[in-house]
């Protein structure tokens, strides 16, 4: 084979298990007596039909990458880690907090404190799952969805606690952050700076897994545990280095979610990014790079839903379905890969 | 405050505790008899959380639309036993992992349920009926704690059932076999693959009946929060009850108390941090599962071919 041949044959399972989405979402469609040929079109106008759409689906393929790599970074590491939702609520609950506490201060250092914040909020929340499963051998799937339910409801709890708004009458939220910290839309665009940073993010875990002693030794711990004891690796310690960095990139979502797009922290920044982030990372099959063009699809199937909704008159989890279907084939399509299973 | 009103509040914080366990338990129990079945097999169904909610919505939609809350139960276990040959089916391929399928299966019958769901939100379909095990108390906080709902005897009488058959019967006898060594079962000429889609197919219909529950009994309508990870705490529950059925009920009682614990304090007046009291069932959920498993060590009971519990 040649070299391009090399590049583009891994992209073949995924792109036959796009082909059987489509035709399992069609074929749902049409049993429900709805015009399945004009609603993919649909999907594909509200994706990436016009530039309108194209800025939807980059808004909210941002916070995707980063939640994706809640999933990819532990998963190097042989764990697979479903707790991004709530890593991201702690982390824009901690972001939000920031603003009240350096009044004053310009607005470029207040902003990185924010991420910084987001990132160890986030990244504490994740970490907590690999040392329960490395000190106790709990599951980690099932202690991080279970450590996201609860950080959801810690999130609830401030929000309409102690660290609500008492002018936030009808929607809880925190105080809304000044102006000058929020962060703003590239130049020329309706995009926010999110995008830049979660492209950015998706490149340096690449590099962080791929090109650095530490990625080669966490992928040593996921491909066999026993050799990397043998080995002498710190298993405990890079296990829990990998759901740091992974859930501090959903903690970061959760930052740029409160200060691009909400401006407080409230319920409403609880829109799915953390679940929709596993899809993103399988899609990838955990390849940070891949991650970037599985945001941009799956942030696109999502961005569709308002089409879906407002021509068709579809409900708003339609997209729920598109993407339920996408994940199911992508996993059945596995079976077609070349190379030997895969643990995670 | 006296001591005797004091006396008073916490006598009817327990009985409201306890009935809310009675109340809340019941789905805990169909979902963990469920995974019970296919965690035999070999296998684990994490997407048990998605058809426990689309058992809810499949049973409360039949339920309204045939006007009988029975065919609604049947109607949430066939919901239950598709999803559940989706999953057998998809990891009887090879190289398909099940703990995957398990998280996309999760997302997948959760988005159909919101979907289908969506005219169901406002019509009200006919409930479940109540057994009156506090018939002869005059009180009638004791008469409420008590009233207990059609499926809560069934699913203990179930679990009684499988703790029989997982020992006795032959189907039981060969679906442990299946779970515990795949090669002697092939040997023996058991069907494996077969046996194992059975299992989670099983399983499924357990869980979805779970959510006609949810829907058709308590909270007794469809709205998209109806569940809130109830399935995949079952998941972890049969972990704790080391898979057998009869620790399975009581571990779903003692689930459904800690479901229970911010209602009841609600009821008592006490509304200060309703969201942290409703996060106690997770709490315990992690607590037990950090008692109950010891590292570096496959757990007693657990079937040898389940891939998961093994470090």
């Amino acid at each position: 084979m040649n070299r391009a041949m090399r590049a583009v044959a891994p992209l073949a399972p995924f792109t036959a298990a796009a082909l059987a989405a489509a035709l399992l979402f069609a074929a749902f469609l049409v049993a429900q007596g709805f015009e399945a040929p004009e609603a993919l079109g649909l999907v594909v106008e509200g994706a990436f039909g016009s530039a309108f759409a194209w800025q939807n689906t980059l808004a909210r393929a941002a916070p995707l990458m980063l939640t994706a790599l809640c999933v990819a970074l532990p998963a190097r590491a042989g764990l697979v880690i479903i707790g991004g939702e709530g890593a991201l609520a702690l982390g824009a609950l901690a972001a939000a907090m920031v603003p009240s506490l350096t009044a004053g201060w310009p607005a470029l250092p207040v902003q990185l404190l924010m991420a910084l914040a987001g990132f160890v909020a986030g990244g504490a929340w994740i970490a907590a799952s690999a040392w329960l499963r490395h000190v106790r051998g709990i599951n980690e799937t099932i202690s991080s969805l279970l450590l996201s339910y609860i950080g959801i409801a810690l999130f609830n709890f401030l929000v309409e606690g102690v660290l609500r708004d008492p002018a936030s009458l009808n929607k809880p939220s925190t105080p809304p952050l000044p102006d000058a910290v929020l962060i703003g839309p590239l130049p020329g665009l309706e995009v926010h700076w999110g995008l830049v940073w979660g492209v950015l993010a998706c490149a340096a875990a690449w590099f962080l897994l791929r090109r650095t002693v530490f990625g080669f030794s966490v992928g040593v711990v996921g491909g066999n545990p026993r050799a990397a004891l043998m080995a002498g690796l710190p298993v405990g310690t890079l296990l829990i280095a990998a759901c740091f960095l992974g859930g501090g990139a959903a903690g970061v979502a959760g930052m740029l979610e409160v200060a691009a797009v909400h401006g407080s922290a409230n319920a409403s920044l609880l829109a799915g990014y953390g679940y929709a982030g596993i899809l993103v990372s399988f899609a990838a099959r955990h390849n940070p790079l891949g991650i970037v063009a599985g945001a941009i699809l799956v942030g696109g199937i999502g961005a569709s839903g308002s089409l879906l909704q407002r021509r068709l008159d579809l409900p708003d989890a339609a997209v729920l379905v598109l993407q339920g279907a996408l994940f199911v084939a992508l996993l059945a399509f596995e079976t077609l890969n070349r190379k030997g299973a895969r643990r995670v | 405050m006296s001591e005797t009103t004091d006396g008073l509040a916490f006598g009817s914080l327990a009985l409201a505790l306890l009935g809310g366990a009675l109340r809340v338990s019941t789905p805990f129990l169909f979902v963990s008899l469920g995974e019970c079945i296919t965690e035999k097999s070999g296998r684990i169904n994490l997407g048990l959380e998605g058809t426990l909610v689309l058992g809810a919505m499949g049973g409360y939609g039949v339920s309204l639309l045939t006007g009988s809350p029975w065919l609604g139960v049947l109607a949430a276990g066939l919901c239950g036993v598709l999803m559940g040959l989706l999953h057998g089916g998809l990891c009887s391929l090879p190289k398909v992992n099940d703990i995957a399928v398990g998280i996309a299966l999760m997302l997948f019958g959760t988005g159909l349920a919101f979907f289908l769901g969506k005219p169901l939100i406002q019509p009200q379909a006919p409930m479940l009926p109540s057994v009156e095990l506090g018939a002869w108390s005059d009180d009638e906080q004791i008469r409420s704690a008590l009233r207990i709902n059609v499926l809560l005897p069934v699913g203990l009488a179930l679990a009684g059932l499988l703790h029989w058959a997982f020992r006795a019967s032959r189907w039981g006898l060969a679906l442990r076999l299946v779970g515990d060594n795949a090669a002697a079962a092939r040997a023996l000429g058991y069907p494996v693959v077969p046996i194992r889609i059975g299992a989670t197919a099983a399983g499924g219909f357990l869980a979805g009946v779970g959510g006609a529950f949810l829907s058709l009994y308590y909270p007794g309508s469809w709205n998209e929060g109806l569940s809130s990870g109830q399935g995949l705490m079952a998941v972890a529950l049969v972990i704790f009850a080391r898979w057998s059925p009869l620790r399975c009920a009581l571990a779903a009682l003692l689930f459904g108390a800690a479901g229970a614990l911010g209602p009841a304090l609600q009821s008592q007046g006490i509304t200060a941090g309703y969201y942290l009291f409703n996060a106690a069932p997770y709490v315990l959920t992690l607590a037990l599962m950090a008692a109950s498993w010891t590292p570096g060590q496959t757990l007693a009971g657990a079937p040898g071919e389940l891939s998961f519990t093994q470090r």
